[in-house]
């Protein structure tokens, strides 16, 4: 009986490890391992996008009402960046398998300078929300420079209260903190909102906030999944530098390929959820 | 088969094995050795293990009254957390995987390693961060929401939720790339000769864990953090003063974790398959139908999450549906069982500890399967929800079952794991005192909370006082018997008789290597062949364990 490890060449490339046989199984085990990471990381996302259709079927009103706020131009150029970049990544890889190296190191730049700007685009998005009031849970003040200090303090009481220990015991919320009364507190807040200046958006429903907690927690982890990219992607910048990758070995970059185009698919995914719904 | 004696022989005194050709703390804590790897998982487990139980000894000595013991109510609720948060994400979930997995299954494939060591040194190392922030969560003034962080307490709650769980997140990474990693190297590490159905049980049961681990485990990761994004941003999403949904929480907590359950048991099953066949001398019975069904426990174990919702507020017709899945995942369950009394059968058993222990394990994880279907059924569960009858029934599946097993593994390997045999006799006693232990401390949790005894309350009504008594009694037993084997194992790595290559007359690969294996884990390469036929093993008395008979060897 034999094993991968028999008929191995003592010559063989610097890059095979001790516990290999042969490249071919060294690469096998490391895109198989890829893939099944990939699998891990669709289903973190799982998550959110089961939350999303829970909360979307539960109260379509809020989706139909807050995805108004959002700016389809800027979205959709971020989708083009994303899709841009997935083919410079593809050409990347390309480029090492035929051992290009001066246009593996374009490839790659070219990939992190998308990604840049996709971040740079989503920083915009986010700071236009942030001095809008459109944010998450009892920071939700949409709009009104006015409604702000008073509703700042609220949020401070209902978050602090749960933060703070009061004499040892538990803390839990007050009644008048409950559904309805922080919904009605919101909705008073939206309808003076209203006539500030958003526009015709039409009578706003209650919890609006859940949208917005769900889009930045979804854009933000996306985002932190486009940090990492970037991460990987300087790795892979500097180890071509120094002319690793070529024919012979070039499963870095396939592997970084592989995930980054799978964080600009879930882009594809959260954009038509988003900012496209009706 | 010359190369089998010359192997055969115990390690003489500073013959190099993997445990001594290195010394430092660098040469342990950034080895890329599956061998070492396991060790460290293995002390580090141990370690809270020995945390989580002084814990349990702590809640068993306040409940033996009625009123104050020891500590304060709230005291009370954040030690019954911290004991279920350590004892699961920190022992149970890595024990047997991470900790005798790592060190097996290369080993048991004929393989030099795992088929990404440095991905496997990234997931202790993943483990040993998150072990700390989770147990930094007790200097912060712990946490008493309960290991299953229900919204909106843990939400509402002043204590340090938020470490204790993004401990739980960073342990959750650990885990999955533990279990990718076993799946690739039993895809693309299996010598040539090995079929997936020529496999030793134990790796058709990792390898059901190890898919559990990867497919529910991202989940358990973003629960954490939207619950902590819920804790410090105040996102409303499982918050029902802000319009969100804590039944969502549920289903997302228990979408992980009821498959965690089975990421527990299914290799203490591997485990009690090699044990049974190797002790009883006997050809496994059913090997396709234990694989399979280690396979079939896996794919239920997704489908079943929402018995752990009956009671809170989910439709009738989902209530059915998932009454009658959870019904279902005893059919394989109970296959594993039939196949292990049948491999008994006219075998000729040997009452060594690790036998001892997978006897344990069948009545043990039998009682705790079968009270799983009291809860399964929806008229029972109304009554018995939340009561100690719950408290019972896990406690048999996952220390009756998982554990004992654990130690039965832990028993089985050790001789190949450090060179040494520890103490027989102790061993078997100290079997026999933990299970006994047990059964005083749980059955009484049975009986006294199907008379209606509350799960998780810090004072009780005097009737109950009697069980609750007897239980803490039979806990002391059970640490006792703990001791005794931490003393009997310890003192054998400095005392013990140096073990032989194959003390029990295992049949899969890993009796092949030395004991302790040297680095790269075999000599010569080792011989492929049915893992569970032991006609062509004989024992050799002057080395004190098998060998491999010549002639039968030469035809393969």
């Amino acid at each position: 009986m034999s094993t991968p490890h028999e008929g191995r060449d003592e010559h063989a490339d610097p890059h095979l490890q001790h516990h290999f046989g042969s490249m071919a199984q060294q690469y096998d085990s490391g895109k198989f391992g890829m893939w099944l990471f990939l699998v891990t990381e669709v289903l973190l996302f799982g998550g959110l996008f089961c939350a999303y259709a829970v909360y979307r079927a539960n109260h379509p009103e809020i989706f139909a009402y807050a995805h108004q706020f959002l700016d389809k131009t800027l979205g959709g150029l971020n989708t083009l960046v994303l899709i841009v970049s997935s083919l410079t990544m593809a050409m990347a890889v390309r480029c090492a398998q035929l051992g290009q190296q001066r246009r593996l190191k374009q490839m790659l730049a070219a990939t992190l300078l998308c990604a840049c700007v996709f971040l740079g685009v989503k920083g915009v998005e986010y700071e236009h929300k942030w001095k809008h009031g459109l944010l998450w849970g009892t920071r939700y003040v949409p709009q009104g420079e006015t409604a702000a200090p008073a509703a700042a303090e609220t949020t401070v009481e209902t978050t602090v209260a749960a933060a703070v220990p009061a004499d040892g015991g538990t803390t839990l919320p007050h009644a008048a903190t409950g559904p309805e009364g922080l919904a009605d507190r919101q909705q008073a807040d939206h309808d003076g909102a209203t006539h500030g200046g958003h526009g015709p958006m039409g009578p706003a429903p209650r919890n609006v906030h859940l949208f917005f907690g769900i889009y930045f927690v979804m854009t933000g982890l996306h985002g932190i999944h486009v940090l990492a990219g970037m991460v990987a992607i300087v790795w892979l910048l500097r180890r071509s530098a120094a002319g690793e990758f070529g024919p012979e070995y070039f499963a870095p970059v396939d592997f970084v390929g592989l995930y980054w185009h799978l964080v600009d698919l879930i882009w594809i995914f959260l954009f038509p959820l988003l900012y496209l719904i009706h | 088969m010359s190369t089998q004696d010359a192997t055969a022989a115990p390690p003489a005194a500073g013959s190099e094995n993997y445990l001594n050709c290195s010394h430092g703390f660098r040469s342990w804590f950034f080895t890329l050795d599956h061998k070492r790897i396991g060790v460290m998982y293995l002390a580090s487990i141990l370690s809270f293990f020995l945390l989580g139980g002084i814990l349990a000894l702590l809640i068993r000595t306040e409940l033996l009254t009625p009123t104050r013991t020891l500590m304060s109510a709230d005291d009370y609720n954040k030690v019954f957390t911290l004991h279920g948060a350590i004892m699961i994400f920190l022992f149970i979930i890595p024990g047997i995987p991470a900790a005798l997995g790592n060190f097996v299954l290369p080993l048991m494939l004929g393989a030099k390693d795992v088929a990404l060591p440095r991905l496997n040194l990234a997931s202790y190392h993943l483990y040993l961060v998150g072990a700390l922030i989770a147990v930094l969560s007790i200097v912060q003034g712990g946490v008493d929401a309960g290991w299953t962080f229900y919204a909106p307490y843990s939400t509402t709650t002043n204590t340090a939720v938020v470490t204790l769980t993004f401990g739980v997140f960073v342990l959750g990474f650990s885990s999955v790339f533990t279990g990718l990693n076993f799946i690739v190297t039993m895809h693309k590490m299996r010598p040539a000769g090995m079929g997936w159905f020529d496999m030793p049980l134990m790796l058709w049961a990792l390898y059901a864990t190890s898919i559990i681990q990867v497919l529910a485990t991202p989940i358990l990761g973003i629960t954490m953090v939207l619950l902590i994004v819920e804790r410090v941003m105040g996102i409303g999403i499982f918050d029902p003063a802000l319009g969100g949904d804590p039944v969502l929480y549920q289903h997302f907590f228990w979408f992980y974790s009821h498959p965690a359950v089975y990421i527990m048991i299914l290799p203490a099953m591997g485990i009690i398959s090699e044990v049974v066949s190797v002790f009883s001398r006997k050809h496994i019975f059913g090997y396709r139908a234990i694989a399979y069904s280690s396979i079939a426990i896996a794919a239920f174990s997704f489908l079943v999450w929402g018995h752990h919702m009956f009671t809170s507020g989910q439709s009738e017709l989902m209530n059915m549906i998932f009454s009658a899945l959870t019904f279902s995942v005893s059919i394989p369950s109970a296959v594993k069982m039939f196949n292990w009394l049948s491999t008994m059968y006219k075998g000729s058993i040997r009452f060594d500890t690790p036998m001892i222990y997978a006897l344990s394990f069948m009545f043990l994880f039998g009682i705790g399967g079968l009270t799983g279907l009291f809860l399964g059924s929806l008229a029972t569960d109304v009554h018995l929800h939340d009561t100690y009858f719950v408290v019972a029934h896990f406690h048999y599946v996952m220390f009756g079952g998982t554990v004992i097993a654990f130690l039965a593994g832990l028993h089985y390997w050790w001789p190949k794991m450090f060179g040494r045999m520890y103490d027989e006799k102790w061993g078997r006693i100290s079997a026999i005192v933990i299970s006994v232990g047990f059964n005083i401390t749980f059955f009484t949790q049975f009986v006294m909370g199907s008379q209606g005894m509350p799960r998780r309350y810090y004072a009780y009504v005097d009737k109950f006082e009697p069980y609750h008594v007897i239980s803490s009694f039979g806990s002391y037993l059970m640490a006792a018997g703990f001791f005794m084997t931490a003393w009997y194992l310890v003192k054998s790595l400095y005392r013990g008789r140096p073990a032989p290559v194959n003390p029990w007359g295992g049949g899969s690969m890993e009796w092949q290597a030395a004991s302790p294996p040297v680095v790269h884990n075999f000599t010569d390469e080792p011989v492929g062949g049915d893992p569970y036929d032991y006609a062509n093993q004989a024992y050799d008395p002057a080395l004190g364990g098998y060998v491999l008979r010549k002639t039968e060897v030469s035809d393969r």
